[in-house]
């Protein structure tokens, strides 16, 4: 068992889309909160795969596409800073803040650095001691242990030219702040299996009981998104709204507990604003007093200024749930990957970029079904 | 970007809790990771690897119970 092809099994896939349309009554609306799961599903062809009137929405866990502007703005600065070398994911790279991407302030002649991990950045920092390195901690509760961990090594170290812009974001509040929206149409939410992994899934409990929503922790592969979507349209079906745990060969009802412990010691909880969506109270993570020298908003002096870049971009509607990506004007013409005007065409999760890359030549049923399994890389 | 992939653990380095290393294959490839936050991992465990970081050991037992889930729970369905 290697964990990855056998979930892509194109029969066992198929089975469970027989299975779907054999309970499905009615037509009914989920939302995948990952972006990882919507890639998944646009490039598997998951959503063709189920009955007509279930609708998949596509949710805002794609944490490139809910960075708000000004911390890229603010990013950028801090890279134009003399001496400064600035570490980031390569998703990050290319998003639009009002002065432009951090690619374009590279090109300009800032240090900037793709890294894999915080840890990476901590080395370079370590190895450059005459210079400030700067990490851009985005992410949600997935990555934030990892931040959380670097973090703790560099203060152990005693490393003082290692900081941090955070801009870690949190799912739950997130998903009350959808379903709290009167234009909400969600009725179901397939919950982000890695988030669900470092956090488990205790806290969804009390929002599906006073929200009376199905939540079904759930996986990234074919088989995973299937089945998630099977427990999900079962619960409401037979009129119940329970949190079911999909995905269990990685995800437990506590989480895991050690990351959970770190992050409790570096980071606070503070009010967050989300790209298209505004502000969240008690979605993001800022540093503890503790270790508040690492933040480099302190060490650069620099306050965000809330601003939304002007754009004919729909990415709001579309992290909300309101409006898909083909409903845009600007989609594949004005708007691509090569030119984005907003995250959601920016980031490799973005649905946008999903559409894009798997949509142009939109596959019939039978195609879409008989795709699955064939890939087999990570 | 919560991408996270599942690989081998080959080799496990390191007692102290913060500096838990080891290498974890993925396919032909080889890395190394942190295994801070999985402190019970061993080597021939899987676990899922996240920005550096081993985030959890993937469970055997769970994952043969999901590929058989239509077929035990549902078995009616499956005629």
């Amino acid at each position: 068992m290697k964990y990855v092809d056998e979930f892509r099994d194109a029969a066992l896939a198929r089975r469970h889309a027989e299975a779907i349309a054999r309970i499905t009554t009615r037509p009914w609306t989920l939302m995948e909160v990952c972006g990882g799961q919507t890639h998944s599903i646009v490039r598997h062809g998951i959503d063709q795969l189920l009955p007509q009137g279930v609708e998949l929405l596509h949710g805002p866990g794609c944490p490139v596409c809910v960075t708000p502007a000004e911390s890229i703005d603010m990013a950028v600065a801090i890279a134009g800073e003399a001496g400064v070398i600035f570490c980031s994911f390569g998703d990050m790279l290319r998003v639009p803040g009002h002065e432009g991407s951090l690619l374009a302030a590279k090109a300009r002649g800032a240090d900037v650095r793709m890294v894999y991990s915080p840890l990476d950045a901590l080395k370079i920092a370590r190895e450059t001691p005459d210079r400030d390195v700067v990490f851009f901690a985005i992410g949600f509760e997935t990555t934030a242990p990892a931040t959380a961990m670097t973090v703790v090594q560099a203060a152990r170290e005693n490393i003082e030219n290692f900081f941090l812009l955070v801009s870690h974001v949190l799912v739950p509040p997130a998903i009350e702040a959808l379903l709290n929206d009167p234009d909400n149409q969600v009725q179901g939410f397939l919950a982000a299996g890695h988030v669900c992994t470092v956090m488990g899934y205790w806290e969804y409990e009390p929002i599906a009981r006073r929200y009376r929503v199905p939540i079904v922790v759930t996986g990234f592969e074919p088989v995973d998104l299937l089945q998630g979507i099977y427990l999900c349209l079962r619960q409401l079906e037979e009129g119940r709204a329970e949190v079911e745990n999909q995905y269990s060969r990685s995800v437990r009802r506590d989480g895991n507990r050690t990351a959970q412990e770190l992050m409790r010691r570096v980071f606070t909880i503070r009010p967050q604003r989300w790209r298209g969506i505004g502000e969240i109270a008690a979605s993001g993570l800022g540093l503890t007093a503790e270790y508040a020298r690492y933040d480099a908003r302190v060490r650069f002096d620099r306050v965000g200024i809330a601003a939304e870049l002007p754009t004919e971009c729909i990415a709001g509607a579309i992290l909300r749930g309101l409006k898909k990506p083909v409903d845009c004007p600007a989609f594949g013409t004005r708007c691509t990957p090569e030119r984005p005007l907003g995250a959601t065409m920016v980031s490799s999760e973005g649905a946008c970029a999903a559409y894009y890359r798997y949509r142009r030549h939109v596959p019939s049923r039978t195609d879409v079904a008989s795709s699955i399994g064939q890939e087999t890389s990570p | 970007m919560c991408l996270a992939v599942p690989g081998e653990v080959l080799s496990v380095e390191g007692d102290d809790m913060l500096t838990r290393q080891g290498r974890v294959a993925f396919g032909g490839i080889v890395k190394q990771v942190s295994l801070a936050y999985v402190p019970e991992a061993v080597i021939g465990d899987y676990v899922l690897v996240h920005a550096g970081f081993a985030i959890t050991t993937i469970d055997a037992a769970d994952a043969l119970k999901t590929l058989a889930y239509l077929a035990e729970f549902e078995p009616e369905e499956m005629s």
